[in-house]
């Protein structure tokens, strides 16, 4: 079993990145989805609150 | 994210991976010269493996970029850097560990070695770039120039053993056209780990491409929503 410590750190090291690296894409995903909801939400708001154009242009008159 | 082929792959990668793990340290025998350490080679060799066909992805990414100008193909282009210079940097860590025991040095400046290190430095800068910059069409097109020129280096690494003297086992294809594993057990393991980490990267890249498009629609409807609410103020 010489050299196990290197054999151990090499596929930890392996591990570590690779886990980490998903967990990274997890969170981020998790925070995206989020934002992605708000903001449509919002959108959608905006679109039932503002006046449509023809309204708009009337009211310029 | 949440659908059933991207779930069916990641559940099919972590098994093949889990089988790769028992073949690597169960089942495989142990090499004669090296000993232990050169069970790192079943997952430095697939790493390399990635890392090549994610920076080729790049390269096709950023021609399909130039040519049709869709933003899609800039996404997977960005998403592909970014896993394969994951797979880079432990291709190059992977192998200063197994280099140590057996040249006794952490690293020397071999022309595999270099080529490699080259490689990592250009998609590094690559990424930089991406990271520091707008996400607008000028940048997507100067990247895709950066990626394909860059992709350039591939060859050149995985050829280096044949063009350079050098110390850098050429195990896959030896210089005299045959591979170098002794046993057929060893040959069957490698497979298998390059089957799993194509999955690996397979089921990575859907993940970061899904997000990347994802990140795009929602700073489509940012800039909608900055509109109306432009216009709702000059109204």
């Amino acid at each position: 079993m010489e050299h196990f410590d290197y054999l151990f750190a090499a596929y930890s090291i392996i591990f570590i990145v690779i886990f980490g690296y998903v967990a990274f894409i997890w969170r981020r995903q998790a925070h995206l989805e989020s934002d992605l909801r708000a903001m449509e939400e919002r959108l959608r708001q905006l679109k039932t609150e503002a006046p449509p154009p023809e309204v708009k242009s009337a009211a310029q008159k | 994210m949440k659908n059933k082929p991207t779930a069916a792959l990641g559940w099919t990668t972590l098994l093949l991976m889990l089988t790769s793990l028992f073949m690597v340290f169960e089942w495989v025998p142990t090499e004669e010269d090296q000993g232990i350490v050169q069970r790192i080679f079943y997952f430095h060799v697939p790493c390399a493996w990635v890392a090549f066909a994610a920076f080729g992805l790049v390269a096709i990414a950023g021609m399909f970029y130039l040519w049709l100008k869709e933003p899609l193909f800039d996404d997977l282009g960005y998403a592909a850097a970014e896993i394969g210079m994951v797979f880079c940097t432990l291709v190059l860590i992977t192998g200063s560990i197994w280099a140590k025991p057996i040249w006794g040095v952490w690293w020397t400046w071999d022309s595999r070695l270099t080529t490699t290190f080259i490689l990592w430095l250009l998609y590094g800068g690559y990424l930089f770039l991406r990271e520091v910059s707008d996400h607008t069409p000028e940048v997507a097109r100067f990247s895709a120039v950066i990626g394909i020129v860059a992709a350039l280096d591939v060859p050149v690494v995985v050829l280096s053993v044949r063009l350079w003297r050098t110390i850098h086992p050429a195990v896959l294809v030896t210089r005299s056209g045959e591979h170098g594993l002794e046993d057929p057990r060893m040959v069957i393991t490698l497979l298998v780990c390059l089957a799993a980490f194509t999955m690996l990267f397979a089921w990575m890249l859907l993940l970061r491409f899904y997000q990347l498009r994802m990140g795009t629609r929602l700073m489509i409807i940012r800039r909608d929503i900055a509109l109306i609410e432009a216009a709702a103020g000059d109204y």
